[in-house]
């Protein structure tokens, strides 16, 4: 729950056509009529049936998080809508590239860290490292919040991949 | 399928639009549709009406569309002809109008490089319809027009863009027929879920003071949803009141009939509404002209809701029962299982209900004052009666369409339609300048109708330039204009709300309309005052081709009843004489339209 006033987070994933403009038409919908996106991750996931996953981290009243689902799910090029958040327990997953520069101490302390969280390095240099980390969005937002004195420098983060648990699908 | 030896790109749409049924095309060429043009110009199926602004050709296509519940087919060129028909477009979508329309777009090697004439037409009307496709690829034609219409009219109907680029349209193309299913991901649900159904019925048979609100999606799902509507009013001897854009689905003049809804609906409407028990919701959605201020809707009422839209369901009320479905189907399934259903309803909590209802109507909310004597000013309420009344006894088939303000709303407390299809106006969006154009896809449909836009004279100035198109094609068109040199509905609220501070609202320099109707190749006619009313409207209607009838009105009058922005229904303003009441709107209610 997000708190205040009946807000909630919800994790809707939107099974779409994979046709020009499929990624235009849902932003606009977010856009047009005033909704959140707190993150939104696309790509194709079967070549053969010409279809994509969008996964959308989204927020607002129960009444407009059932709006949010109902608008998705009358454009056209939709396939299914399911709103991971609601309908059984899910998997949501993010990855992000961590630049954290600096030298001695603080960078020791940094690699440090990032072996507690098993973030992976992909880069170094004597001055800086780029750590690749998965994890939830708490487990990522816990890292940086520990990065930034250490010399973060530059964050590039995916958005989150969302999945049922179990035997049910989309 | 049929695969057939290749033809040129405008062959290959054109072919499609006649398997599709098109007989009519509303259109404006222009360089990126002369490929196309050229096409019509070597066959004899598809008509092609001209029109004079793009915008036009779209409220042409709507005219048509809801006179016959066909698709209307509407044909423009890139760039201007594109941005031209958007406020078309919107409106159709508004309306749930189904529409197919058709754009040049530059040839594909230019897409992205502003060329001349070209727009990002797709997104630019992806807001603006309900689907749009960009033909890239000759493989790609037919099959996107015959997917176009099954999207424009299954489901909640709406308009679908076709972007055609100039190289796809002369380049060799293959041709298929109409496919089995259309869009791969586009499944309409239209037959309601049996169990929606009983709890629906339960509420019914339980109710005491019952009402059944429908609206445009009655008229949308066919004539045949229309009767059943009727059927269930019959049976139930419930209450009906209907949008704006349900009006003639029961007959005006069925005494079951509380009128129209909203905010410039009638009293016993809109307390009908505001005291149920238990309100039938058919293919109507709850919009801020319907409520008035929300949290004060019908708070004492178990609502139960029937939408083909999924989206429209819990938008601005929560409901307690939910039908998804097409509004006939729900209907039919609904009076099946309510004659099934042994419970029989209270009958003396029906009858005391209508007898309240009666104290209501006792008030005649849509009462006006008219000085009969010669040299008196017409009423505008007046003339619409008048004008009704000697529709009345043509022998043709009578449609109405409407500009948009005051005019539109007496045209909709007092023409009475008895049947579907014969009451277009633009009602979501509220375009001034819809009803001429939209008068000429209704005359094109009807031929042998009696087709009248009751206008404004501030309206029908937006989209004056249509007159040619009438002339062109000979449509007897009746114009029929509530002259009161204002933006009446704009002068109305300032009046109200902004303390008689008319900005702007006047129409200065205004035509005389019976030179601009004569310039035109139509008939002018001017009612100076009241005793002048019937003989215009008597000339008006034995006039064989198009007239423009100038009515001089009130030029103060206000259209009442109202529900002041923001207030509830059981807050309305029902006459001059209680207007002030609106100083008391509150700083909420003033940010509202």
């Amino acid at each position: 729950m997000a708190g205040d006033a009946g807000l909630r987070f919800a994790t809707i994933s939107v099974l779409v056509e994979n046709e020009p403009g499929i990624l235009a038409r849902v932003v606009g919908l977010f856009s047009g009529r005033g909704y959140n996106i707190d993150s939104l991750t696309v790509a194709p996931v079967d070549e053969a049936a010409r279809s994509s996953r969008i996964n959308i981290v989204t927020s607002g009243t129960e009444m407009v998080i059932e709006q949010i689902k109902a608008q998705l799910g009358r454009l056209v090029p939709v396939y299914r809508v399911a709103d991971l958040s609601r309908e059984g327990p899910h998997i949501a997953r993010e990855m992000a590239l961590i630049k954290v520069a600096g030298t001695g101490e603080k960078r020791a302390e940094a690699l440090r860290i990032a072996e507690a969280f098993r973030a992976r390095v992909v880069d170094a240099t004597t001055e800086s490292f780029i750590f690749e980390l998965t994890g939830g969005t708490e487990k990522l937002d816990a890292f940086l919040a520990l990065m930034r004195p250490l010399g973060l420098a530059e964050v590039s983060r995916t958005g989150i991949a969302a999945i049922a648990r179990g035997t049910r699908t989309i | 399928m049929t695969a057939a030896s290749e033809q040129s790109g405008a062959e290959v749409l054109l072919r499609a639009l006649k398997d599709q049924g098109v007989e009519v095309i509303f259109g404006y060429p222009g360089g990126a549709v002369l490929p196309i043009y050229d096409g019509l110009f070597h066959q004899n199926a598809i008509r092609h009406v001209l029109v004079r602004h793009e915008q036009g050709a779209v409220h042409a296509a709507e005219g048509y569309a809801r006179s016959t519940g066909r698709v209307g087919v509407v044909l423009v060129t890139s760039g201007p002809g594109a941005t031209n028909a958007v406020t078309g477009l919107v409106d159709a979508l508004m309306d749930s109008i189904p529409i197919v329309c058709l754009t040049g777009q530059v040839p594909t090697h230019l897409i992205g490089n502003d060329a001349f004439q070209e727009a990002d037409t797709t997104g630019i009307t992806r807001p603006a319809t309900k689907h749009n496709y960009l033909v890239k690829r000759p493989g790609d034609l037919a099959r996107a027009v015959h997917e176009a219409f099954i999207v424009a009219r299954s489901g909640r109907p709406g308009p679908v863009v076709i972007d055609l680029p100039k190289d796809i349209m002369i380049g060799k193309a293959p041709y298929s027929g109409p496919p089995e299913n259309g869009h791969p991901s586009y499944r309409p649900r239209t037959e309601p879920d049996p169990a929606a159904i009983g709890r629906a019925v339960d509420l019914l048979k339980g109710a005491r003071r019952p009402i059944i609100y429908t609206g445009g999606g009655v008229i949308n799902s066919g004539e045949e949803a229309a009767a059943l509507l009727r059927t269930l009013v019959r049976l139930t001897g419930f209450p009906c009141t209907s949008t704006l854009m349900g009006l003639g689905a029961i007959p005006a003049s069925d005494p079951r009939f509380l009128g129209m809804l909203g905010m410039h609906g009638t009293y016993e409407a809109n307390l009908a509404m505001h005291g149920c028990d238990v309100m039938l919701a058919i293919g109507a959605r709850f919009d801020d002209r319907v409520t008035g201020r929300l949290d004060a809707f019908s708070p004492g009422s178990r609502k139960i809701h029937a939408d083909i839209d999924p989206s429209s369901v819990n938008k601005n009320v929560p409901v307690e029962v939910p039908i998804l479905g097409d509004a006939g189907r729900v209907l039919a399934r609904l009076i099946e299982a309510y004659e099934a259903d042994p419970r029989s309803p209270d009958r003396a909590a029906l009858a005391e209900w209508w007898r309240e209802i009666d104290g209501w109507r006792a008030r005649e909310s849509l009462s006006f004052a008219q000085d009969l004597a010669p040299g008196a000013v017409i009423k505008p309420q007046h003339a619409i009666r008048r004008l009704f009344e000697a529709t009345r006894g043509v022998g043709k088939d009578v449609f109405v369409t409407t500009e948009v303000g005051q005019h539109q709303m007496w045209a909709a407390q007092h023409f009475g339609f008895e049947e579907p299809r014969h009451w277009m106006t633009s009602g979501g969006l509220g375009t001034m300048g819809y009803g001429l154009p939209a008068a000429i896809g209704v005359q094109v449909a009807h031929p042998d109708g009696l087709v009248i836009d009751i206008a404004g004279e501030a309206s029908i100035l937006m989209n004056i330039q249509e007159m040619s198109t009438v002339a062109q094609y000979r449509l007897p068109v009746k114009v029929f204009i509530l002259n009161n040199q204002y933006m009446g509905m704009v002068r109305q609220w300032q009046e109200l709300l902004h303390g008689g501070r008319y900005a702007e609202s006047y129409m200065a320099a205004l035509p005389d309309f019976v030179k601009l109707a004569e310039s035109f190749h139509a008939t002018g006619l001017r009612a100076e005052s009241v005793e002048q009313l019937d003989e215009v409207i008597r000339a008006m209607l034995a006039t064989e081709g198009p007239v423009i009838a100038d009515i001089a009105v009130d030029p103060k009058e206000n259209c009442f009843p109202m529900i002041p922005s923001g207030a509830a229904h059981n807050d309305m303003i029902l006459s001059a004489a209680t207007e002030d009441r609106a100083a008391g709107i509150t700083d909420p209610g003033l940010v509202l339209v």
